[in-house]
């Protein structure tokens, strides 16, 4: 909290205040009529919300529907309790082992004022509070003044959370919510209905209808933790089988991964939408792909190789389609990966593609692939630094790289820096003896020179000067 | 012949449904006859509700992970007109012939737009829905008068009623699909019962929650209470899907990675996917669990991921024609890549040992050899011999050549069903 800016704090504290004054309240309204009801959906309400299933954020892409309980539970608590008593369910949330103090008090705050609130909406819509002789068949009564106190409820638990993340971390509101927090809007709105059966179920036969609602709820939750499971399950999967690609040259070890950070950097810098972005990521991934396809020998082969070794290396962008064509998942990733060798100038492999032709993924892997490869030790130099790098993007860009996408790359580096861990450690001489040499390193545009081209194919990476009067095909694209 | 087979393995419980779900209209339609004139005009409107609710569901269908089959909402809507004992202040007195006669109707209604459009009408599964209905109407529907609740008390010895009997109802669902599975895919009958209690633990546990809700809810909400509390259930019918979808890309995409070493040339096209789909068949029937198969599944698919980080094809890329110190060692290269994935331990762990001998020092048997990694010994080298061929010679060479490796190669078990896969297969060749 110490290290919070005085906004936030301000701001957190404001609302404990508030959330605590109402709690006060609620305390004070306890009475004989409604002190079971409240106690067991307080204690309901810190069960479910211990065995709740953890949020994941460690993989970007792992989309997560963390089913609240917060929702259901206050809604009945509205419906049975009424806008004195039923804020203090809140209370529950301060049940939270690991979480820093000063987010609990907060959390608890949030909550109180939200079902508050949203009581105060409930009873001002005519909504009574449930009893055994309530009459639900007309959804005036029950039906529309629940189900706008659930928006309420909604709406000012999302207004309290984005501010507190927007001030704390210094990020704009809209941008926390459209991060994580949109995509949940919608089911936790339906779950909310939960708490209109469980209020209903209530009234008519006590509280043993808790483990009856609990049940789906329970169930629900516990498919999403599965699949989240299995989505990073899932990750982990192809992220190894990735590395064993890199497995056959020490010197591209862990290649794939960074060329995925970078590919979503500058996919982020140009503007893609967010499930595009994710579908970037997996592209980079596998831009290789096609390599664990050409043997070994050839992979490793110090000095020249011959036409056939040379067009087995060539051919990887076709073999990566190969082996990923039937992934419906990919989507465009999948011309990422055929067309990432492709030139601005048409001069690349394997369709010859000019500009804009070339699928805009292809062109954000060829500048992330390029400036990987020449920012990491390789067997005939060191790395280069990242200033280097991306001079030489620059460079080429319009003949070889799309200059919308190098200029992406090299503003999301100096806004948020680049770390290309995973590589070598930097006293690795140049060329070992003994070690592998990639002769055959398609991917670094100063890495040309030393190609073991044959004559027969002097136009694919001979030459790197850039041409001028093939940058503006790509930026009349734009 | 699957489809054949499928039918056979049903027909029993088809038959029994449709006797039960007969008989019931039959009595139901007398009892409409027979009833005084006010009476049925309560029940008809009610009964055609639920019955809409449950074509609906049927309507909604979906594919659970591991290939199941549910319509989580149509099978909710049977046991809630199972045992709803009210609605919306009218007590409903009705016995188990009038429940079976409104959820088969629901039930055909529904499943008919799909058979149309050729997606199939799952009649076994209906025939489960219209047993268990019975079941469980049979089990609560009597006792009724007895649990209702006393003025101002509230209704916990209905709700625990209630609860009991879906309960029952869904042990009996699980048992009897079991059974269906077990003769539809030979797998042992207890093998097959431990698969479908995991499998249908969870959703069976919304759908019987979701149902008895519905039953408790029905006396005061009426109508009501179908639409809204399909809701929660229909998102976690939404989430199972996904759930779903998801394991089928992981399968999708550990197909789509082996074919990796085909397309370097390091094995032939297509023998990861027939050892997978051998191996598979084979573990089903000696009774390996679901759980367990799909490592198989994926150890399969992958066990010639080692030879990836040999410096050149082995010529055809058949590993039993390499010496047994190079196959073992191709053997620890590919389990230490599926390794590396954190998630797939036991699917390395089949791989790592696929090429151990079944006996390897003079006769004693290796215990800690993993019946899986026996499996697909024997599947790899069949495939070796036999490749893409159909000849049904070349077949019955190759499980003679294999049978010659008893004894000290391969599993005497895993042969023997292996030959009696192959024998079945080339009898419907015929």
């Amino acid at each position: 909290m110490r290290d919070l800016p005085v906004m936030a704090r301000a701001y957190v504290s404001a609302v404990v205040i508030v959330g605590t004054l109402i709690l006060a309240g609620g305390v004070l309204h306890l009475d004989r009529s409604n002190i079971l009801t409240a106690v067991t959906l307080v204690g309901l309400f810190a069960v479910t919300h211990l065995t709740r299933s953890p949020l994941r954020n460690n993989t970007a892409t792992v989309r997560v529907i963390n089913i609240s309980v917060v929702m259901p539970i206050s809604i009945a608590a509205v419906m049975l309790l009424g806008p004195w008593t039923a804020p203090l369910v809140a209370a529950a949330v301060f049940v939270d082992p690991g979480n820093q103090w000063f987010r609990r008090f907060f959390n608890v705050g949030m909550v109180a004022i939200a079902v508050c609130v949203s009581s105060i909406v409930y009873v001002s819509l005519g909504g009574e509070p449930i009893t055994s002789t309530t009459d639900f068949r007309d959804p005036r009564a029950v039906l529309i003044p629940v189900l706008v106190a659930a928006l309420v409820m909604e709406a000012v638990n999302a207004l309290l959370l984005v501010t507190v993340i927007a001030i704390t971390q210094n990020v704009s509101p809209l941008r926390v919510w459209f991060g994580k927090m949109s995509e949940s809007a919608f089911p936790m709105f339906i779950y909310s209905i939960f708490g209109l059966l469980l209020a209903v179920v209530w009234s008519y036969v006590g509280p043993i209808s808790a483990v009856l609602v609990l049940a789906p709820l329970m169930v629900a939750r516990w498919v999403f933790a599965e699949f989240s499971l299995r989505q990073e399950a899932y990750e982990a999967t192809m992220r190894s089988l990735i590395k064993s690609v890199e497995t056959k040259d020490l010197y591209t070890r862990g290649h794939s991964e960074r060329v995925s950070r970078a590919s979503v950097l500058i996919g982020r810098r140009a503007g893609l939408r967010e499930d595009r972005v994710v579908t970037l990521r997996y592209a980079g991934m596998l831009h290789d792909v096609g390599k664990l396809g050409v043997p070994t020998s050839v992979l490793q082969k110090a000095g020249r190789l011959t036409e056939d070794e040379f067009e087995a290396i060539q051919k990887h962008p076709l073999r990566g389609r190969e082996i990923t064509k039937d992934l419906e998942f990919l989507g465009e990733a999948i011309e990422g990966i055929l067309y990432h060798h492709e030139r601005i100038d048409g001069r690349g492999y394997p369709d010859g593609l000019t500009g804009a032709e070339i699928p805009e993924f292809a062109r954000i892997i060829a500048v992330a692939d390029a400036f990987d490869s020449m920012t990491t030790t390789r067997s005939y130099r060191g790395a280069r630094s990242i200033e280097d790098a991306i001079e030489e993007l620059i460079r080429c860009k319009g003949s070889q790289f799309d200059p919308v996408m190098v200029q992406a790359l090299t503003e999301a580096i100096e806004a948020e820096g680049w770390d290309a861990s995973d590589t070598l450690p930097t006293d690795l001489p140049a060329a070992v003896a003994g070690l592998p040499s990639f002769a055959s390193d398609d991917d670094d545009p100063t890495a040309a020179g030393r190609l073991g081209l044959p004559t027969a194919t002097p136009d694919d990476a001979s030459e790197l000067e850039s041409d001028p009067a093939a940058g503006t095909v790509v930026e009349e694209r734009s | 012949m699957s489809g054949e087979r499928e039918l056979r393995a049903a027909g029993p419980l088809v038959v029994a449904a449709g006797l039960a779900a007969v008989a019931s209209v039959a009595v139901t339609a007398e009892q409409v006859s027979a009833a005084p004139v006010g009476t049925v005009g309560v029940l008809l409107p009610i009964s055609v509700a639920f019955a809409v609710f449950i074509a609906v569901g049927e309507i909604l269908r979906i594919t659970l992970p591991g290939g199941r089959q549910s319509a989580p909402l149509a099978s909710a809507g049977a046991i809630a007109f199972a045992l709803v004992p009210s609605f919306g202040g009218e007590a409903l007195h009705y016995e188990f012939p009038l429940a079976v006669t409104v959820v088969t109707i629901g039930s055909v209604v529904g499943a008919f737009p799909r058979a149309l459009v050729g997606r199939g009408m799952h009649l076994d599964e209906l025939a489960r829905r219209v047993l268990t209905t019975m079941f469980a109407a049979a089990l609560l529907r009597p006792r009724l008068p007895d649990l209702a609740p006393d003025a101002g008390d509230t209704a916990w010895k209905l709700a625990l009623g209630m609860t009991l009997a879906a309960l029952l109802a869904a042990v009996a669902d699980a048992t009897l699909a079991a059974g269906v599975r077990s003769s539809q895919s030979r797998a042992p009958f207890s093998t097959a019962l431990v698969d479908e209690f995991r499998a249908l633990a969870g959703i069976a546990s919304a759908i019987g929650a979701t149902g008895v809700l519905i039953a408790l809810a029905a006396p005061k909400m009426g109508y009501w209470a179908l639409p809204v509390f399909a809701i929660p259930l229909l998102l976690t019918q939404f989430s199972f899907r996904r759930y779903a979808t998801i394991d089928a890309t992981y399968l999708q995409t550990i197909r789509s990675l082996s074919k990796v070493t085909e397309v370097g040339g390091y094995t032939e096209i297509g023998h990861s996917r027939r050892v997978q789909r051998l191996a598979v068949t084979i573990g089903r029937e000696m009774g390996v669990s679901e759980r367990d198969l799909k490592d198989l599944e994926y150890a399969a698919l992958m066990h010639d991921i080692g030879q990836l980080s040999l410096t050149d094809p082995i010529p055809g890329g058949a590993t039993t024609m390499v010496s047994p110190l190079d196959q073992r060692q191709i053997a620890e290269l590919g389990a230490e890549v599926i390794r590396q994935a954190g998630v797939l331990d036991k699917a390395a762990l089949i791989v790592e040992r696929q090429s151990d001998p079944y006996r390897p020092h003079r006769g004693r048997l290796d215990t800690s050899l993993p019946l899986e990694s026996r499996i697909i010994k024997a599947v790899n080298a069949y495939d070796d011999l036999v490749g893409a061929s159909l000849e049904s010679d070349r077949k019955l060479r190759a499980i003679e050549r294999l049978q010659m490796g008893i004894d000290r190669e391969y599993d005497p078990a895993v042969v023997d069903t292996l030959a009696r896969i192959i024998e079945r297969q080339t009898e419907y060749a015929y």
